[in-house]
């Protein structure tokens, strides 16, 4: 099934077919979440209608990690199997990611105002995010740093993997850092169960946004296989003018 | 064992014959302790609280000096292929041009931080501590660096490029360098010995990282 899929001419008809029903699905599923989440669930006790951050906050936290599973398997695709569909899923994936981390952080800062009194607070989370978006930062600069597709990619491959090994690590020391700076944190909502009520928004806008990032990854690999055929097209074309003149 | 030594011979002479890496990165490390003082204001109380903090950023900039050449010089001049033709492993090749790297930048640091912390008004303890979490700990930045370094080996120009890709990967050492620095934190000796384990776990994966993306860019 996959080694079929592998084939860019097989994923371009695949991905055609499933694109529209994808994005629609993410239209539909955004619609009702929107809804759910803005008209038809209560404000909280505690937090009152700054709850409705959270709905779009909590996806693209998820998503941002998501899309960096997503690199570091196409990561392994590329340095093992040297498989060029690997390397347009890795290409097409960084932005997406690197777009969902901001928007966490910039919601998360929002809410973070009227909440917290602040917009930033070097907690262990926030912090961990931020080295996250620099990670993807990285990425995206080493993938225009390089012209040769084949070659940038298992450069940023490379890089893909010593940050899923980071990331951790990262998580790891910043809580042990913020911890041993701050003490108990006083920013912890003190963990009452989500409400049934909310629960459905999220879960809805979870879906929602995992649709719509899917759709997004796709379309951006279609574009990116198609951007590679007209550069080999235009290469194909400059050798046969350079024969043509010869 | 052999190639490792002549490696290192090798850079090292390289480095005290070409720039002067060592001197250097350590008047840089000066220039940066100076500076902060500048920018913070001559309080000796509150720099010496800080002190270990602007000794270890110090150290993380000092050390992003001079990756940009650690294998593009050789990359350029054909060197490199040649090693990578040699019967040692490449990783082996990696780990002589690092360690020489740490010799000539993040050794020094190391060994000049208790004079540095001076100008920050540290305690003997804390001087002693800083300059042994800097000994631990530098290693750890020098292989994070030689990952970005051999990423970027092909651009012309990376330095910026590979400040970018690295300094994510710095974050855990710093945290932990800081923190084994500080005498009056209990969870100091924890600290260093997680420091440490950063090492070498940053040696392994910056060996094979580094050396396979070399050999991705041939």
């Amino acid at each position: 099934m996959l080694t079929r899929l592998a084939n860019p001419a097989t994923f371009m008809r695949v991905s055609g077919y499933a694109l529209p029903p994808l994005a629609t699905a993410a239209a539909l599923l955004a619609a009702y979440g929107l809804y759910l989440a803005f008209l038809a669930s209560p404000a909280d006790y505690q937090q009152g209608e700054t709850v409705r951050i959270m709905y779009i906050h909590v996806p693209a936290a998820w998503l941002s990690l998501f899309f960096y599973s997503i690199m570091t398997v196409s990561a392994l695709g590329t340095l093992v199997w040297r498989h060029p569909l690997a390397d347009v899923s890795q290409r097409a994936a960084a932005p997406i990611g690197a777009a969902f981390t901001l928007v966490c952080l910039v919601t998360g800062s929002l809410w973070g105002k009227p909440m917290w009194g602040t917009y930033w607070v070097w907690d262990a989370r926030l912090t961990s995010v931020l080295v996250l978006f620099l990670m993807y930062c990285g990425i995206l600069t080493l993938w225009r740093a390089l012209d040769d597709p084949g070659r940038a990619a298992r450069a940023v491959a490379i890089l893909t993997l010593v940050g899923a090994v980071n990331v951790p690590i990262v998580k790891f020391s910043v809580e042990w850092w913020s911890t041993l700076h701050q003490g108990a944190s006083v920013f912890r909502i003190g963990g009452p169960l989500i409400d049934p009520a909310m629960l459905r928004p999220l879960f809805c806008m979870a879906l929602a946004f995992t649709c719509f990032g899917l759709a997004l990854h796709l379309a951006g690999m279609r574009t990116e296989i198609l951007r590679r055929r007209v550069r080999t097209l235009t290469l194909l074309q400059a050798e046969r003018l350079e024969r043509a003149a010869a | 064992m052999g190639t490792f030594l002549a490696l290192v011979r090798r850079d090292l002479a390289l480095a005290a014959r070409v720039g002067g890496a060592g001197g250097l990165s350590l008047v840089f490390f000066l220039m940066v302790v100076t500076l902060i003082p500048f920018g913070l204001g001559p309080d000796l109380n509150l720099l010496s609280r800080i002190g270990p903090a602007i000794l270890w950023i110090a150290g993380v900039l000092a050390t992003l000096i001079g990756l940009d050449r650690l294998f593009q010089a050789d990359e350029e001049d054909g060197s490199l292929d040649l090693m990578r033709l040699s019967p040692a492993p490449f990783e082996v090749v990696v780990l002589a041009k690092a360690t020489a790297h740490w010799i000539a930048t993040g050794l020094p640091l190391a060994l000049f931080a208790p004079l540095f912390g001076l100008l920050v008004a540290l305690e003997p303890a804390a001087l002693a501590r800083t300059a042994l979490s800097l000994l631990v700990g530098t290693p750890a930045l020098t292989f994070a660096g030689a990952i970005g370094a051999a990423l970027a080996a092909s651009i012309r120009r990376g330095g910026l490029v590979i400040a970018i890709l690295v300094v994510p990967l710095m974050v855990p050492p710093l945290i932990f360098g800081v923190a084994a620095a500080d005498p009056a934190n209990p969870g100091s000796g924890q600290a260093l010995s997680i420091l440490a384990a950063l090492t070498l776990a940053m040696g392994a994966v910056g060996c094979l990282g580094a050396a396979a993306a070399l050999r991705g860019g041939e």
